[in-house]
């Protein structure tokens, strides 16, 4: 995967990119006996990997733990140092190996702890999630959100929301399929 | 294959209660390449690092995960343990079932689900996990200060206190900076050059500390440990060696030009120091204005000086010099009142500046202390002081406040009326704002005792009538206009950046705000530091302080420099980026990508079918990277990886999160 680093413009030429970009979906709609994920009492439940920079959305989440928040146990996050680690090739893989949906999340614009690294991040995102949409996944399976250290409430929020946005469009079928 | 252990800590109840850790344990205990899993109640405990310990030993493990509490809770304790038993501390990973599992679900069959996951995540991870070895960088010890203003001598005092060298540097020729232009000082009324130059004979003559007047930063390379500064040593025309200041060139000099030092309100001479108790006491020729180097002809001063030291052929001397950190201490400079084009700056001879009033306060300024008005040397009766001129005003980008200029203006007032026991001072203010130790009571006293008339509201215009000025503004208290006769404008200017603030930041590579000032590493909790490693911050450079605000910056960089130079070398971070060099194509993109500018291209030499070929690979800086990992995603040859958190490592989690 080559790299989608933006050379030019400043941090401010480009919007917050909260949410999706509200593009037309185009997954195939959710079959009645969805044949991926974990059924929890015969019901289908979304699977979702997280990507979360070590400064601000961790840190985020770890608050939510110690306020013993109660969110959906759908994610699993991985640690990075940054979102701007984040490669777009991560995010294929897995789509891949078969997660319903992705979400990358770092610190706020202009808080980075390296800097620069999540305005990347921002302008990768827009571009992967116009690709993934091109090639047919549904922009709500891959979200990206800006979660500070003390944020655990929009991190409980952002699991929840994500959670429930993904449990209509059903399982992830479309790689799995071509997958060996 | 890897011989990896799993250890699956409890923490008390608080994992336990909604995760099956033996469960857990079991699960592990089936994944290929793990050789043991064991669960216990405090695995962070002694007995717990133990029983890993032991584990390592016993079962000969080449790596472990502990599935526990957050890692940025933990992880250094877990590396350390690993340490002790001899295995890399980065053969480590932890994983977090607290935090992100057992305390956010309540649902146990869920929470063990997750849990297996999570772990699973951890195993494929150490399994890619390679072991890392942190590089260290020689400390070069010696110190660098920028800036020989009270903050910058403060810096140096201590440093040098703390036993280490140190070299303070000035772009002008006589340390003091803003400090020594000043009068008296608020809230005390202490005399500004009694305090001030016994600090300045102090650093001068500490044996850690080398004076660099009259010189200036050119480039910095390196980086923490070891700066190469480069340094312009301006040619100053007089051989400070021989020179005894006697002072014989001054008096004789033929040529005045208005003094800096003086706001351009008395004359000084072609040779000169700037003030009288100038530290180093030893004149400078300036040479636009010099008539020997401007026509050829006079000389005067080279016929006068009795020990020979005038060198008219003198020259500017670049040096390159090492230090292991630099203390930036570089101030401010007034704000220009000329852009208060209602206020008559610059145009009207008596709307003047703060610093200008300082000036006439002081005892050896140009009217010998005597308040004399710029335009015909008149006693003022009425002055009107305006406040937030260059603060406080979006229209004029000046969004801040300048900090000093309500409580200098209470201490002017009360001078004036000391002085002048006749006159009247009309402040006009936005707000006064006196945060400060003993501040309120002094601008109380300004208001009760030295009858100090504050009005509340702007000052639309100023213009002259006759010899007096007409102060047109507004009393937002009592809602109506008002018109003072004046003798005298002062204008309370805020502060500004150097006006060279910006180049010097981007030489050193320390960050900068929209206005110019220094940007601290963290607003609360890192004050003096900068976000590049081993440049430190002190004074008004980093934003509008008073002056013990500036003292204790000083202070606090002083401090924290000494902190560094008391190691012979400090130990970089290991999880940092790794180039291929066989990979890498030499096309850059790193290089841009890298906030810490730690990546550069550089020549490899090459046999390449039996013939020597130079190509251009990236380097990376282990002192300057930081880790962040920008780089691994920008390189198109994927050349750039990053240990601890390498392709590979992430890669694999993600396949073990998946394949379930």
């Amino acid at each position: 995967m080559s790299a989608l680093s933006p050379k030019s413009g400043s941090p401010a030429d480009c919007a917050v990119t909260e949410g999706h970009v509200g593009l037309p979906v185009l997954d195939p709609p959710p079959t009645a006996a969805p044949d991926t994920g974990k059924t929890k009492n015969g019901e289908w439940q979304p699977y979702i990997v997280g990507f979360a920079c070590n400064w601000c959305t961790y840190a985020g989440a770890d608050l939510a733990g110690l306020s013993r928040m109660q969110y959906p146990p759908n994610m699993r996050l991985v640690r990075v140092p940054c979102s701007g680690r984040v490669n777009p090739q991560f995010v294929l893989r897995a789509f891949q190996k078969g997660a319903d949906a992705v979400l990358v999340a770092g610190c706020h614009p202009g808080d980075c702890h390296y800097g620069t690294g999540n305005y990347f991040t921002r302008r990768r995102f827009l571009l992967m999630q116009r690709l993934l949409t091109f090639m047919g996944v549904d922009p709500r399976r891959f979200q990206a959100r800006w979660i500070s250290g003390s944020e655990a409430p929009k991190f409980r929020d952002v699991v929840t929301e994500l959670t429930e946005q993904v449990r209509p469009l059903g399982p992830n079928r479309l790689w799995r399929e071509v997958e060996p | 294959m890897k011989r990896i252990g799993v250890f699956v800590c409890h923490c008390g109840s608080n994992i336990a209660h909604t995760v099956d850790c033996k469960q857990v344990a079991d699960e592990a205990a089936a994944m290929p390449g793990v050789v043991h899993a064991q669960e216990y109640k405090y695995m962070c405990s002694e007995p717990g690092q133990v029983l890993i310990q032991e584990a390592v030993k016993e079962h000969n493990l080449d790596g472990y995960v502990v599935t526990a509490c957050s890692p940025r809770m933990h992880e250094t304790t877990f590396r350390k343990c690993a340490g002790r038993c001899g295995l890399n501390p980065y053969m480590v990973e932890q994983v977090n079932i607290r935090e992100h599992c057992s305390w956010v679900h309540a649902d146990k069959e869920a929470g063990t689900e997750k849990a297996i996951d999570l772990m699973r995540m951890g195993v494929a991870k150490v399994l890619k996990n390679e072991p890392l070895k942190a590089a260290t960088i020689p400390m070069t010890k010696r110190a660098l200060v920028i800036g020989a203003g009270i903050a910058g001598i403060q810096a140096a005092l201590d440093i040098a206190d703390n036993g280490f060298p140190v070299t303070l540097l000035d772009r002008e020729h006589s340390i003091g900076g803003r400090m020594a232009q000043i009068d008296k000082t608020f809230p005390t009324l202490d005399c500004s050059a009694c305090i001030l130059t016994p600090k300045m004979v102090e650093v001068a003559q500490h044996p850690n500390v080398e004076l660099m007047t009259y010189a200036e930063v050119e480039s910095v390379g390196g980086f923490i440990g070891s700066f190469d500064v480069t340094i312009r040593k301006k040619a100053r025309y007089v051989d400070t060696k021989r020179c005894t200041g006697c002072g014989a060139c001054i008096q004789k000099c033929p040529s005045k030009v208005p003094s800096e030092f003086e706001m351009e309100m008395g004359p000084r001479k072609s040779i000169y120091v700037p003030f009288p108790q100038a530290v180093p006491n030893k004149p400078v020729i300036d040479a636009p204005h010099c008539r020997y180097l401007q026509t050829g002809k006079c000389g005067i001063c080279k016929k006068i000086c009795p020990t020979d030291a005038i060198r008219f052929d003198d020259q500017d001397e670049v040096v390159t010099e090492r230090f292991g950190t630099i203390v930036v201490a570089t101030g401010y400079q007034q704000f220009d009142i000329s852009a208060y084009e209602e206020y008559g700056g610059g145009r009207i001879p008596d709307v003047i500046t703060g610093m200008h009033l300082e000036r006439l306060l002081n005892a050896s300024g140009p009217t010998s202390g005597k308040i004399k008005r710029p335009s015909d040397g008149k006693e003022p009766k009425n002055i009107v002081f305006i406040k937030c001129v260059g603060s406080r005003d979006e229209a004029k980008n000046r969004p801040y406040c300048s900090k000093t200029c309500c409580m200098y203006v209470a201490k002017q007032a009360t001078l004036l009326k000391e002085k002048l026991p006749a006159s009247k001072s009309y402040i006009f203010y936005m707000d006064v704002r006196t945060g400060g130790k003993n501040y309120e009571e002094f601008y109380r006293r300004t208001q009760v005792d030295y009858d100090g008339h504050y009005i509340r509201g702007r000052v639309s215009k100023i213009f002259q009538v006759g010899d007096r000025l007409i102060v047109r503004g507004d009393d937002s208290l009592l809602g109506r206009p008002v018109e003072i006769e004046a003798d005298l404008v002062v204008l309370a200017a805020g502060m500004d950046p150097q006006h060279d603030a910006r180049e010097l930041a981007r030489t050193l590579g320390i960050a900068y705000d929209a206005h110019g000032w220094y940007t601290e590493a963290h607003p609360k909790l890192k004050p003096v530091e900068t976000q590049t490693g081993g440049i430190f911050l002190a004074g008004a450079c980093q934003g509008p302080k008073d002056i013990p605000d500036s003292v204790a910056q000083g202070s606090a960089a002083a401090v924290k420099a000494s902190a560094l130079l008391t190691k012979t070398e400090l130990t970089g971070e290991p999880m940092i980026a790794q180039c291929n060099e066989a990979m890498c194509s030499g096309c850059g993109l790193c290089v841009t990508i890298c906030p810490y500018k730690a990546i550069t291209r550089q020549p490899k030499q090459e046999r390449i079918h039996g013939k020597m070929r130079e190509r251009m690979v990236s380097t990376i800086n282990s002192g300057l990277c930081q880790g962040c990992g920008a780089c691994t995603v920008a390189c198109p040859s994927s050349a750039m990886n990053m240990g601890g958190f390498s392709d590979e490592q992430i890669m694999a989690e993600v396949d073990a999160l998946c394949q379930r």
